[in-house]
């Protein structure tokens, strides 16, 4: 494969950019649903969404797309809505009512399927696509239909985007400014179903919960502003879909779904260790500068200590006195020396006016000033 | 019924139990959804154990896969412990990507290996009675069946051996802890139980039914009981309900075995969901309706009683003063009447003795003590009985 394959072959250039779109509303959903703490609603979702599947072909006996599609909207909604009820009703708390839902209902999927593939006039090849998802069979309509969701939502988006933010990050404010956190709440879980249903045809129920989350769990670590986040996620979510469906394309036997699962995660492992201020790595360094600081500040305070009895707070005082206990490290002291808080001639070192102020700051801050 | 038929119901029962009895203890220190990535991340581990064997029954396959889930659950809590994401969100996100390397190892050598994706997810109980275990020329029954009883044999034991460890850790963590029982170490080894499990049953019901098994007969029971041996037992037979009835609506329906008992499952949980007493959704309904109804009652004792001028107590001001509909008032005059709280002359209400003193005591509740203890007063005066 070449790159300009991207931009000559027909099924690929489908395939890339039904992926790209798809990444891009799962980032900025999934933006939502991670910050609400809903992570898991994706998963539940997506499988409680395959006996819609089964049951419009049951019922309409065609293996129509937009029929499948419809079906799945319909029992993916029932399913999230019940999760709400189990959780506002009986006492079992939301990770039951996420897995019972998930796995009855796909239970209940399956028992339907090969009911199905029992039936007499079953030309129901390829409903099992929608298990693992195959993005080769997406066409140019697919892609419109995508594209169109992926706008409506958006603007939906845009237009609640105030009421939306506060929801996120105080409810109960919200209610209390008299916005419908209902409707919102509806608003919302409905725009995380849709995205879930497009996608199952392209990554499949089970990895679909990972496109949702990914892209907004790297996005997450660049950034604590909500806009930004969510432009973040949904360029992660497109960037994830177009690098492994060129992965996938490149070599025989990939299937598209998991590969472009496992590029979506390595995107969450690189801005986890990577990102800046959040980000392990820059975590780790704090943590020695800090370290490093309060060790100086300890040897400073030693020495405040030592000198503070004496007429000339200048007077020279012997290396050797302070020991290792108080942080003190030939690294330290020169480090203290070109921050000119004291003076070092020979093997003795003697305190700054500087050094001195710096000190006494330093027990002022700690709200003591005799130990 | 044939041999094989009742094998196939011994191996369902059989899983439903296994599954029920780690599942209790995870729906209740609410980890359910541990389940469900455990039962994701395995199909790594059996592959790789696959290769190694070529059997899907082996012993080594199952303390690989065993491993894969225990690695699982602390690569999720090394996540959860960095407080870069939510703890949900480490589960959702650990779970699929070892899942997409178990399908890319699988896809890859598709040719050489006999391992079917389907298989792993949905499992076929159908077939488990094929595959027999024969030593030394004798038949032994359906491998498959030695595993999980094996299986069983020993989640069995150490749930006897730890119950009041596990009871104590699971309702009060501090305490176990404070106690000397290491909460590490329990939690480590119901991980490393529920793995096992998870791993021994999915060849049978297929990963994503395990997780049913695990979850919908524990979350039934909590709906019924409040003791955890009652618990326990209960999600036993409710497993085994389903494990047998799902048997014989996939014969009738010529369906998938796993399918229909999870779908059995289903309807036992909607049906505890719909009716259970005190924690199901029509009693919660009923009985927030009931508390509206005393409340609004309350509230309108309060106002006669703050209230001597009769226009203040006329029944038709009633309506635009405290601003109710009119069947909400219809509805509180008559439960005070019939309670004998008040008595109506010419339009105008007043407090009878019960019910000035009722009111009195009331308030004195409602202002001195915080708690909700009305229920004794209510007691006390045969109150919300008619």
């Amino acid at each position: 494969m070449q790159l300009s394959d991207f931009f000559t072959d027909y099924t690929l250039r489908t395939i890339t950019l039904g992926t790209a779109i798809l990444g891009a509303i799962c980032g900025m959903l999934g933006s939502f649903a991670v910050l609400r703490k809903q992570s898991l609603l994706g998963d539940a979702i997506s499988h409680a969404a395959l006996p819609g599947i089964a049951l419009a072909f049951i019922i309409t006996g065609v293996k129509d797309r937009n029929l499948i599609l419809i079906g799945a909207l319909i029992s993916g909604l029932v399913g999230a809505f019940w999760i709400k009820g189990i959780v506002k009703h009986t006492r079992l708390k939301s990770d039951t009512a996420l897995g019972l839902i998930l796995s009855l209902f796909f239970g209940f999927g399956m028992l339907l399927l090969t009911f199905i593939q029992k039936m007499p006039n079953a030309n129901q090849a390829g409903l099992d696509k929608y298990l693992f998802g195959q993005a080769a069979t997406l066409v140019e309509q697919d892609v419109w239909v995508m594209a169109v969701v992926t706008g409506v939502s958006l603007f939906v988006l845009l237009l609640f985007w105030k009421e939306l933010k506060l929801l996120l990050f105080d409810a109960d404010y919200t209610k209390t400014l008299g916005f419908n956190t209902q409707f919102l709440d509806i608003l919302i879980t409905s725009f995380i179903v849709i995205a879930i249903v497009l996608g199952l045809q392209t990554v499949g129920v089970v990895l679909m919960s990972a496109m949702l989350l990914a892209p907004a769990a790297a996005a997450r670590q660049w950034t604590n502003n909500l806009a930004k986040m969510v432009a973040l996620a949904s360029m992660f979510g497109a960037l994830s879909g177009v690098v492994g469906t060129g992965i996938s394309a490149s070599q025989s036997n990939l299937s598209t779904g998991p590969v472009i699962v496992l590029v979506a995660a390595s995107f969450v492992m690189f801005s986890f260790v990577f990102a800046p201020n959040r980000g392990l790595l820059a975590r780790a360094i704090r943590f020695r500068r800090n370290r490093k600081d309060l060790n100086l500040k300890k040897t400073l305070t030693f020495m405040h200590h030592i000198v503070r009895n004496h007429e000339n707070i200048s007077h020279p005082h012997s290396i050797r006195i302070l020991n290792n206990f108080h942080g003190f490290t030939l690294k330290t002291l020169s480090v203290l020396e070109q921050r000119q808080f004291i003076r070092i001639e020979g093997d003795q070192w003697s305190m700054t006016e500087e050094g001195f102020t710096e000190a006494t700051s330093i027990y002022d801050q700690l709200g003591q000033t005799d130990d | 019924m044939t041999s094989a038929q009742i094998e196939i119901q011994l191996i369902a029962s059989l899983v439903a139990i296994a599954c029920a009895l780690p599942g209790t203890f995870l729906v209740l220190r609410k980890m359910a959804m541990i389940s469900d990535a455990i039962s994701h991340s395995i199909l790594p581990g059996i592959v790789l154990g696959f290769f190694i064997t070529q059997d899907l029954n082996s012993p080594l396959l199952i303390v690989l896969a065993a491993l894969t889930g225990v690695v699982t659950v602390m690569l999720v809590e090394f996540i959860q412990r960095t407080k870069l994401v939510k703890e949900d969100t480490a589960i959702g996100l650990v779970f699929p990507a070892l899942f997409s390397i178990g399908v890319i190892m699988i896809a890859k050598n598709a040719n050489d290996v006999h391992l079917d994706i389907d298989a792993v997810l949905l499992g076929e109980l159908a077939f488990a009675p094929f595959d027999r275990l024969v030593a030394g020329g004798t038949d032994l029954g359906p491998k498959s069946l030695w595993v999980i009883g094996s299986i069983l044999l020993i989640s069995v034991s150490l749930l006897l051996l730890f119950f009041k460890e596990l009871k104590l850790s699971t309702f009060d963590k501090g305490l176990a802890a404070t106690l000397g029982f290491s909460p590490v170490i329990l939690h480590y080894g119901l991980m490393t139980v529920s793995s096992v499990t998870i791993v021994g049953a999915f060849d049978a019901v297929g990963a994503v039914l395990v997780v049913a098994l695990i979850i919908a007969p524990a979350a039934s029971a909590y709906l019924l009981t409040d003791d955890l041996r009652k618990m326990l037992i209960l999600s036993c037979c409710f497993g085994v309900f389903a494990a047998i009835s799902g048997y014989w609506m996939a014969n009738l329906l010529d369906a998938s075995i796993a399918g229909s008992m999870s779908t059995m499952l289903g309807l036992l949980f909607l049906l505890v969901y719909l009716f259970a007493p005190n924690r199901g959704v029509i009693s919660v309904l009923v009985r927030q309706r009931r508390q509206r109804l005393e409340v609004a009652l309350l509230v309108f004792l309060l106002h006669l009683q703050n209230h001597e001028e009769p226009e203040e107590r006329h029944v038709k001001h009633l309506q635009e003063h405290i601003n109710w509909q009119k069947v909400q008032s219809e509805r509180v005059l008559n439960l005070a009447t019939n309670n004998n709280l008040i008595k109506i002359t010419d339009g105008v209400i007043d407090l009878t003795g019960k019910g000035r003193q009722f009111t009195a005591e009331a308030l004195n509740y409602i202002t001195i003590n915080k708690e909700t203890a009305i229920e004794d007063l209510k007691e006390q005066f045969f109150l919300f009985r008619g």
